[in-house]
């Protein structure tokens, strides 16, 4: 059970305060699901869209249903848990702004992780190479991407400005999913994603 | 009470085990009616722990019986769960306490129609009370109550238990620790009552069911059970599994007989799930039982909103459906989860692939198992359940 989960997972999981409740959307296999039961005493429940991954969790253990983001978060009443969390998915919503207004209702936080579309190998491939970007992090055919809505970390910010959301914490992490500090203008070149920590005005 | 009985039930009912409940407060049925005292038979496995935190209650669907997990007396066959139930399976007695109830209208041993009403000193017959799956719960709460279990870890049942499952979650969810409610549905669709409504039309056409008194006619109304058994049967397994295992192959001949003996495989497949049964069921409590599910719905009794039912759960809910299950598809379980949603519950749902058809939840399905057995696992441990020595 003390098996470590991926960089970017850790990151959200230190957002996450011991013993509160937690919904994670797209939780795949159900590993932060895991790490933050056992290692936090969360009440940790999942939604995930593949019935396969459903089944995996709830095999281990784990409270997941099959669901997605875009259909299944209004089932939920207002502030049902301390967090919802949307870990490499926002991105593949059909209404990523709805998506996050939903996520704002049903949790008092609401944390973000997404593949930053600004990071300066994905200028090169496509201002240099002239084709759509493939990174570590982008790794599809443009035809076969589940990405539809792309953004950068600087369209994120402004998005929440447009919604009136508090950003309580953010973090750019690199191409190792290391933490780096730098000024925006730079994150939004250096940063390959970034994770946000947001909560309603 | 046991007057007339054939000796098959007489036996079954001596090696019963039963409690006699409510005779200083009869059971309020649904309908009106004080029903006590009533008999309660039952089938455990395993012990109570000093805790008293492992128990598991199975409810059974609406053929089915409290012979879990050993052979049946009237049928000799095993039990009906024995690939959940039973040293080294998912439920092992040597972990819990399991407990399981032939339902009130049943025929095994429980108070149902073809009990004597010891007021009009005759057997109940029609004018034994309608009974709805809240009186099945209720009595089931009552056994619980005499066998001195606080609350259950588990309730769990397919089909017509797993609406059990839902009304236990519903009306006593301080004493339901976890639900598994599969392959069922908050209520009775039109299309559910329909078939049913076949079945007993078919029971009351046959001239032998004399207007439910057939025992003090000494005459059985077979044809009308065998007829409703079949056209039951046939909802319970999808097309693909009718199609696979029979085609349109013939019975015992190699060509058409141009008349009306069973020419197909699946006619006489039918006729002996027909002929079988009613060696084993009573007529009226195949009236009584499939009307209790026809009655149901949980939403309808909470104010036309599922979500009331569960508000405030703290139980930990495991739905499961199966991809070709016709009867109770997927999208019933997933209108329960909704609600569960609705209020945040702990819920999990697995829709499990399969071609089996309704009585998927009775066979061999590795999805299945997998399924239960994490969920089991994980409330468990949150229960602080040890494993099994």
């Amino acid at each position: 059970m003390a098996a470590p989960i991926r960089v970017d997972l850790q990151h959200i999981a230190d957002m996450v305060e011991p013993g509160t409740r937690a919904l994670d959307v797209g939780c795949g296999d159900g590993a932060l699901l895991a790490y933050l039961m056992n290692f936090k005493r969360v009440d940790a429940r999942g939604m995930e869209l593949s019935q396969a991954g459903v089944n995996a969790c709830v095999a281990n253990g784990l409270s997941v249903i099959q669901g997605d983001a875009d259909a299944d978060l209004r089932d939920y009443p207002d502030a049902a848990f301390d967090y919802v969390i949307l870990s490499q998915t926002l991105q593949a919503t059909r209404e990523p702004r709805k998506v996050l207004e939903q996520m704002l209702r049903v949790g008092k936080h609401a944390i973000v992780s997404f593949p930053n579309f600004a990071h300066w190998q994905v200028r090169l491939r496509l201002v240099f190479g002239g084709r759509m970007p493939e990174t570590t992090s982008l790794p599809y055919k443009w035809y076969d991407t589940p990405n539809i809505h792309l953004c950068s970390i600087d369209d994120f910010r402004a998005l929440c400005r447009t919604m009136g959301v508090r950003i309580e914490r953010s973090i750019v992490l690199n191409n190792a999913s290391r933490r780096i500090n730098l000024p925006p203008l730079l994150a939004n070149l250096i940063g390959e994603q970034a994770v946000f920590m947001l909560r309603r005005d | 009470m046991l007057n007339d009985l054939t000796d098959a039930e007489r036996k079954a009912l001596a090696q019963c085990r039963h409690a006699v409940l409510g005779t200083d407060r009869p059971l309020r049925l649904d309908c009106g009616v004080d029903l006590g005292p009533y008999r309660v038979a039952y089938q455990t496995y395993g012990e109570l722990n000093a805790e008293k935190s492992n128990a598991v209650l199975i409810c059974h669907a609406l053929t089915g019986d409290q012979f879990v997990a050993d052979r049946n007396p009237i049928t000799g066959k095993p039990g009906w769960w024995e690939s959940i139930v039973g040293p080294g399976k998912i439920l092992d007695p040597a972990r819990y306490f399991i407990i399981c109830s032939n339902v009130l209208g049943g025929c095994l041993g429980t108070t149902g129609p073809l009990d004597t009403d010891p007021r009009a000193g005759q057997p109940w017959n029609l004018r034994f009370p309608v009974v709805t799956i809240g009186d099945m719960v209720r009595a089931q709460a009552a056994l619980i109550d005499h066998l001195g279990i606080p609350d259950l870890f588990c309730v769990i049942g397919g089909s017509m238990g797993g609406m059990q499952v839902l009304e236990w979650a519903a009306s006593y969810p301080k004493r339901v620790f976890s639900a598994v409610p599969i392959a069922c549905a908050a209520r009775h669709s039109a299309q559910n009552i329909a078939f049913h409504e076949v079945g007993r039309q078919a029971i009351m056409a046959d001239p032998d069911w004399k207007g439910g008194d057939y025992r003090l006619h000494q005459t059985t109304p077979s044809r009308g059970l065998a007829v409703a058994r079949m056209t039951a049967h046939i909802t319970y397994l999808s097309e693909q599994a009718l199609q696979r295992k029979f085609g349109r192959a013939l019975q015992d001949r190699n060509a058409l007989g141009f008349g009306f003996d069973a020419d197909f495989q699946v006619e006489s497949y039918l006729r002996y799930q027909g002929s079988t049964f009613v060696d084993r069921f009573d007529a009226n409590s195949y009236l009584y039982i499939t009307r209790a599910m026809d009655y149901f719905d949980l939403a309808g009794a909470h104010g036309g909103v599922l979500a009331n039912a569960f508000r405030g759960t703290a139980t930990r809910f495991c739905l499961m459906s199966f991809t070709s299950d016709w009867l109770f598809p997927t999208r019933e379980s997933r209108a329960v989860v909704h609600a569960l949603n609705a209020v945040a519950a702990n819920v999990s749902f697995v829709e499990v692939d399969s071609d089996k058809g309704h009585d998927a939840f009775l066979l061999d399905e590795p999805e299945m198992f997998r399924t239960l057995s994490g969920f089991l696992k994980g409330a468990a441990a949150v229960r602080g359940l040890g494993s099994v020595s």
